[in-house]
């Protein structure tokens, strides 16, 4: 069993970030194989960037594969450039609030949630990319939500003050992922 | 041990740090800026030096003048950078000097592209500088042979008094991966492996000419020239012992992948995939891309072989110069490329294999 996921953004939408989250998570409390390759070209923040993440249970072949299982567009050109990667049947999690072009595909899974909305509402627009992966935890239990969550504590151990908001983003996401399901 | 999640370049010089390594100089480039950022916080930790030097050309030397005080010493760099550096690791194979140093390759020629490629395989493996040295040239595939490879570089380097490259791409500099990282050597461990070094290296000898220790990158008499590099062709003779290589499922195959790095990662994922569907498919896949494993060609058997392969994220291919001469003219071969910074495609090669296959 081998899951390819991209995630792909704006450049400072922590599209990085979210992951490494889940390798990290993946590599600290499981025994699976996982790896993450980061894609950006010269651009700084506002520019587009994305990441690949394989979570298999043998070796990982291809760090980046050419078909994607599931797949995280947090801006609009990102749909445009990896939708058709996405296989038949896999699933895309967009973020609605950004994201109002059309979906031209009908063989995919659609999971919806306005996740710069959501964390604008919560009082700090840089945890959307939390909430989104608390989405994609919650909706295909790739690695349990207890994994990630502890994983994300152990990064922001530094920073403990934004546990809290970080902790209700990341359960915000869980909450939309499983009622879509 | 404890597995832990590592960028390639971060894991590369941890490898460096805890195989005794104590002096890194380097200058930065993409993409393998993490490996002197990683460095210049952790090298002070263990009593070690680091410098961002002013220059490629200035940071090989202070390598060249660290590793000649007996020091395990280190540097590395992209593509363009490496260029500038063969200078310094020509003076390094003509003084014999053991060092390491790395190339997170990036598209070329020229300033070329900040993206992974293959394109300086030639340059890694036939002529990293003038004068016609040779050196052990390790290709990693996966984070966890990056760190291996570096760490047993080292001891290399220092059993033939030579410099060791490591050839990685951006994929496996930038990627990160769960590694298991080797064993740290114990301060008296580096100090043993400096002291080791005393009947040659520049470590404390007495001012009269006839002890002092005499660091040269060549030599003024035809004959010693000609007697060092006898010397130095002997030691790359010895290391036919040393090959490394990945064998995988050749015996029976009718097609099989040649690639190295990150490309023979994809191959291999390629052979498991056509396996699975019933189709003989093989890899070899150089660890050491020099000394080349020519006789891991032998092993194929040609009258069931329909093609050979070729995988690289060059254009034009150079590492198929290496396959046509192990292979000899048995079978045909065939080629996969890609280049520029665009990374090797799992389709494409899988496609490329069918049509073989299908011959």
């Amino acid at each position: 069993m081998e899951t390819n996921l991209c995630v792909a953004g704006f450049g400072g939408q922590g599209v990085m970030t979210l992951g490494k989250f889940l390798a990290s998570a993946t590599c600290d409390s499981t025994d699976k194989n996982v790896t993450f390759f980061p894609s950006y070209g010269a651009e700084q923040r506002g520019g587009t960037a994305n990441c690949f993440v394989v979570i298999s249970d043998e070796m990982v072949g291809a760090p980046l594969g050419d078909v994607m299982d599931d797949l995280i567009v947090m801006n609009g050109p990102s749909l445009q450039k990896f939708l058709p990667t996405l296989k038949k049947g896999g699933t895309l999690f967009i973020n609605s609030s950004i994201v109002s072009d059309q979906i031209d595909r009908d063989d995919v899974k659609v999971v919806k949630a306005p996740v710069t909305e959501l964390a604008l509402e919560m009082g700090n627009a840089k945890v959307l990319n939390v909430i989104m992966l608390g989405v994609y935890v919650g909706y295909t239990e790739v690695v349990s939500p207890e994994v990630v969550w502890g994983t994300i504590e152990h990064k922001l151990a530094k920073k403990a003050k934004l546990l809290p908001l970080n902790k209700a983003a990341f359960e915000k996401g869980l909450e939309i992922g499983r009622s879509q399901k | 041990m404890a597995r832990v999640l590592m960028k390639g370049c971060e894991a590369i010089a941890e490898a460096a740090v805890r195989a005794g390594c104590r002096f890194f100089a380097g200058y930065p480039i993409t993409p393998q800026n993490e490996i002197p950022e990683y460095f210049s916080r952790r090298l002070p930790e263990v009593g070690g030096t680091f410098v961002q030097g002013e220059s490629e050309v200035a940071s090989v030397n202070m390598v060249y003048g660290a590793a000649s005080a007996g020091t395990r010493s280190m540097t590395s760099s992209s593509s363009p950078g490496i260029a500038l550096k063969s200078e310094g690791i020509s003076y390094c194979a003509a003084a014999r000097i053991p060092m390491v140093y790395a190339n997170i390759s990036r598209g070329g020629p020229g300033v070329g592209a900040i993206q992974p490629a293959q394109q300086d395989y030639f340059q890694a493996t036939k002529a990293s500088g003038n004068g016609g040295f040779e050196m052990m040239v390790l290709a990693p595939a996966t984070v966890q042979e990056a760190v291996d490879l570096t760490y047993a570089a080292f001891d290399y380097a220092d059993r033939d008094r030579n410099p060791v490259l490591i050839l990685a791409d951006g994929v496996i500099g930038t990627m990160m991966e769960p590694v298991e990282l080797p064993e740290m050597k114990s301060d008296e461990e580096v100090a043993a492996i400096k002291e080791s070094k005393k009947s040659w290296a520049c470590i404390g000898h007495k001012l009269d000419y006839a002890n002092r220790a005499w660091i040269q990158p060549g030599h003024w008499l035809t004959d010693e020239m000609q007697k060092a590099n006898e010397d130095a062709e002997e030691m790359y003779k010895s290391w036919e012992k040393d090959i490394m290589v990945e064998e995988y499922m050749v015996e029976d195959a009718e097609a099989v992948i040649a690639a190295y790095g990150i490309s023979g990662r994809i191959g291999k994922s390629v052979v498991d995939i056509l396996r699975k569907e019933g189709k003989k498919v093989g890899l070899i896949r150089p660890i050491t891309v020099h000394p080349f494993p020519y006789k891991s060609f032998d092993k194929i058997d040609y009258s069931k072989c329909k093609g050979i392969l070729d995988v690289e994220m060059s254009i034009p291919a150079q590492f198929v110069k290496d396959v046509e001469v192990a292979v000899k003219g048995r079978c045909p071969i065939d080629t996969c490329l890609c280049s520029g910074g665009n990374i090797m495609s799992r389709e494409a090669v899988i496609e490329a294999v069918n049509k073989i296959i299908e011959k």
